[in-house]
């Protein structure tokens, strides 16, 4: 898409401004530290970024439709909870585990989709509930106590496809690639989007609103799960507040990427995935230029704060753009609407 | 430029389209077979019968709360009727929702529009069912779905890409986006319902264009509107509803446009418009000296008077409403002066300029105006509420507040419900727009500015807004009306000021009304008779 008009290139600019902040910021980095850009500083924010972005996916589906599910770091934990603590320490195969830490997450997407659609619960105290009432059973099981995973599982961590890419990443990328396929490619994608602008008209165009709504809890839950397990390989061990406040870090990771937390605005790739990649990003780039330890903190909170102004200009000057003009003070640029 | 014709002489040009109609299918379309609907024991529908034949274009008239929108609710599944049938194509036709209303064929254009913004315009079109790539496998066939929109688009001469955002799009191309999807998915019976509302005049030609060239298809077709002189060019047949009652139906050679308010009012409303009780004052309450904002507006000028009512007449995107907003401190100005009382005033805050005694009726009351989920009570005290302040600890004084808003909604006449029970959204259009008008009177406004204060709202309630207006200025506040109703600002106005591409073109007072001059002005056209 080519823009016409000089607005036309400034809304290409401010919509793309999610991708150009973070060009900017790494290039930044990269300026006062040439050794930043490196292909190893990138495998290896990308690598941390991963557990983070695979739940960013699952959020974005939710926060597409206007929805928003606050239970993705207690399901983290139960999964956690359930595969390693309960099936991996009585025995079972690691295929086994996985699946039950997957179960995990389809459980409690569902009993969220069911609390929503069928019960009518408001999305924030559906979730608000699962998280408490999924935190406190992981901690019933637990005892509070910390999970030792065998080293098998962390060297499923450090394993590389083709002895060149970290599972985590390949894994990160292959639910990228699903789900922004399915969010551009197919009539449910779509029906998502639709959902998540009007769901009134949604309901008169015959889509089956409360199915797809059911769905896409249910896709987050089940990619929370999944992150939690690949951030379990990641660390090899478990403590009682593992997946904490993790969701604060995921509904940032969208919003940072420009998913809309109204609905219906937002993409997977390459919104939630620069979203995800920021934030390790900043983390490297302040440790790259020896930002003192203390002042890292603070120096972050900047970054965030910029990137979140730069975020609020852009939805202000977009909805100024959008606004109907009257007058044509240069002729040249008029509109074909009056012809 | 072509000839444009004008909002009022739309009947002058109605050319005989009744002769082209196709040969007249004995079987209806669509059937009211004694169609009853009560909602909590007060009758919205009583014995509804009347059908629409195969190829035709009926009309359906009738003031706000007359039960078209209960009627069309049956149709589209909405609600369902308490007794009598549907007939649909002669089959019962019991929608349980709006989407088995959508499959059976049935398409609804309305003011408000069902289409999804943050999607493309194929994508709309084929949201109820996407092509697929293969049968088995559950993705868009893109290329194939561009080739049939662009074909739909093309079906009514609409020139976009397909993939082009429906949110880049003019409130008439949306139009015409939802037309298309109504021939893509090869309705049988579309559903206007005041379709014209948003639209430029031009927009609207164009619609009306197409939906001749529809009934010369064989399309068949409801049209419901209050621009009667729209409905008596396009439809062949109309109805007339009051109280939920048919009360008038016919071709439509029976009914010229008094005739139909006649039928819709249930009295011949000679005087549509109360003659000006009172005269207006040369006492400036407001004043604007060479405001200008780039883009929006350049070089206005003019002084309100006390007493006065002021109309602004503008086509749509003239700069009117925009106007409004800048003057009431919503938008911002870039060089000339706004005085209010002799004192200039900066603008861009809306409550100081409530403070200061104006008042803005908005163009959009539905998202602007009124808490639609509120009492009447509630909503009527929301302006003026700081004034019902208990006198130690400024909590709303309760009883003060029912009793301004009692002694307002009785002066207003808004009926409809208790004041302190019923929900605005409860009401019928008109005595919604009452009570927007009723929040700010309860403020005592010395100025107030009306954005088009009787659209979508019925005959009847229009006369009660203009003997509202004519009321305010006898008691001395300064009036400015705007609308896109010329025939309503001629009715009701001192002086009117003519807005084109945001100036100000001509100026007229109520001596020299002339229709066509101040149509001239608006259109801008370069020689312009006196």
């Amino acid at each position: 898409m080519i823009p016409r008009t000089r607005e036309g290139a400034q809304v290409l600019a401010l919509r793309s401004a999610p991708f150009i902040l973070f060009a900017v910021f790494f290039l930044l980095f990269g300026l006062l530290q040439p050794k930043f850009i490196s292909p190893a500083t990138f495998t290896n924010i990308v690598t941390q970024a991963s557990y983070i972005g695979i739940m960013a996916v699952g959020m974005t589906f939710v926060l597409l439709i206007a929805g928003i599910d606050l239970s993705v770091g207690s399901v983290m934990y139960l999964s956690a909870t359930v595969g390693g603590g309960w099936l991996l320490a009585s025995g079972m195969p690691i295929p086994i585990a996985v699946a039950g830490a997957l179960l995990v997450g389809l459980a409690v997407g569902t009993l969220n989709a069911f609390l929503i659609t069928r019960i009518g619960v408001i999305a924030f105290l559906a979730t608000l509930a699962t998280l408490v009432v999924v935190r406190g059973l992981a901690l019933t099981i637990t005892q509070s106590e910390s999970i030792t995973f065998p080293d098998e599982i962390t060297r499923l961590g450090s394993t590389r496809i083709l002895g060149l890419i970290p599972a985590p990443i390949v894994i990160f990328a292959s639910v990228v690639i699903v789900g922004h396929v399915v969010l551009t490619r197919t009539p449910f994608g779509r029906q998502v989007y639709a959902v998540g602008n009007d769901k009134e008209s949604a309901k008169k165009a015959g889509i089956n609103v409360g199915l797809v709504v059911a769905v896409v809890y249910i896709v987050c839950g089940l990619l929370a799960s999944l992150g939690g397990i690949v951030n379990v390989v990641q660390l090899g061990s478990v403590h009682p507040s593992f997946g904490d406040a993790v969701e604060f870090q995921v509904i940032a990771a969208c919003v940072l990427g420009g998913v809309s937390l109204f609905g219906g605005r937002g993409s997977v790739f390459p919104g939630a995935v620069i979203g995800a990649l920021f934030v390790p990003m900043i983390n490297a780039g302040l440790q790259a230029i020896d930002v003192e330890i203390y002042l890292r903190a603070p120096a972050f909170a900047v970054v965030i704060f910029i990137a979140v102004l730069v975020d609020s200009l852009r939805n202000r000057q977009l909805a100024k753009l959008s606004r109907r003009y009257i007058r044509v003070e240069n002729p040249s640029l008029e509109h074909g609407n009056a012809a | 430029m072509t000839t444009m014709p004008a909002p009022g002489d739309r009947q002058g040009l109605v050319a005989d389209s009744v002769g082209d109609a196709l040969p007249d299918d004995p079987a209806p379309i669509l059937a009211f077979e004694g169609t009853s609907k009560a909602f909590f024991g007060i009758d919205a529908l009583r014995d509804v019968t009347f059908s629409v034949a195969r190829g035709h274009i009926l009309g359906l008239i009738g003031e706000n709360g007359a039960g078209k929108s209960t009627l069309m609710n049956i149709l589209g599944g909405v609600v369902q009727a308490d007794s009598g049938r549907v007939l649909l194509d002669g089959l019962e036709h019991q929608p349980r929702d709006p989407g088995e209303a959508t499959a059976v064929g049935i398409a609804f254009i309305h003011q408000e529009l069902n289409l999804f913004t943050n999607l493309t315009v194929a994508e709309n079109l084929f949201i109820g069912g996407f092509p697929r790539i293969g049968r088995r496998i559950p993705l868009i066939d893109r290329r194939g779905m561009s080739r049939s929109a662009r074909a739909a688009l093309k079906s009514v001469n609409l020139d976009v890409s397909p993939d082009t955002l429906v949110e880049s799009l003019t409130p008439g191309e949306r139009q015409l986006v939802e037309i298309a999807k109504a021939l893509h998915l090869n309705s049988r019976l579309i559903i206007f319902d005041e379709p014209t509302t948003s639209l430029t005049v031009r927009e609207a030609e164009r619609l009306f264009d197409i939906i001749e060239r529809l009934r010369s298809e064989g399309r068949s077709m409801v049209y419901i509107s209050h621009i009667l002189a729209d409905v008596r060019r396009l439809c062949d047949e109309l109805v007339v509803l009051r109280d939920g009652k048919v009360v008038a139906t016919g071709p439509k050679e029976e009914f010229p446009v008094r005739t139909m308010i006649a039928a819709m009012v249930g009295r011949d409303i000679e005087l549509l418009h109360p003659p000006r009780t009172s005269l207006p004052t040369t006492e400036p309450a407001l004043e604007v000296r060479d405001l200008s904002q780039p883009g929006v507006v350049k070089g206005i000028s003019f002084v309100l008077h006390r007493g006065e009512v002021l109309g602004l007449f503008g086509l749509m995107g003239s700069g009117r409403s925009e106007l409004a907003r800048i003057l009431f401190g919503l938008d911002p100005y870039d060089t000339g002066e706004i005085v209010l009382d002799g004192e200039r005033y900066e603008s861009g805050d809306p409550r100081r300029s409530i403070e200061r005694g104006l008042s803005f009726v908005t163009e959009n009351r539905r998202e602007e105006g009124l808490l639609l989920d509120v009492t009447i009570t509630e909503n009527l005290g929301l302006v003026a509420l700081p004034r019902f302040g208990h006198t130690l600890l400024r909590f709303v004084d309760q009883d003060r507040l029912r009793q301004g808003a009692a002694e307002i909604a009785q002066s207003l006449r808004i009926r409809g419900g208790s004041l302190g029970k019923a929900p605005v959204k409860s009401l019928s259009g008109g005595n919604q727009q009452k009570v927007v008008v009723g929040k700010w009177l309860m403020a005592k406004p010395k100025v107030f500015i009306l954005d088009e204060p009787t659209r979508g709202v019925d005959v009847g309630a229009k006369v009660e807004i203009y003997s509202i207006i004519n009321d305010l200025a006898a008691q001395g506040a300064a009036t400015l009306v705007i609308s896109s109703e010329l025939e309503e600002l001629l009715g009701t106005c001192d002086r009117i000021i003519v807005m084109a591409q945001g100036q100000i073109q001509r100026e007229f007072t109520r001596g020299e009304f002339q229709e066509d001059a101040i149509l001239h002005a608006a259109f801008r056209e370069e020689a312009v008779p006196t």
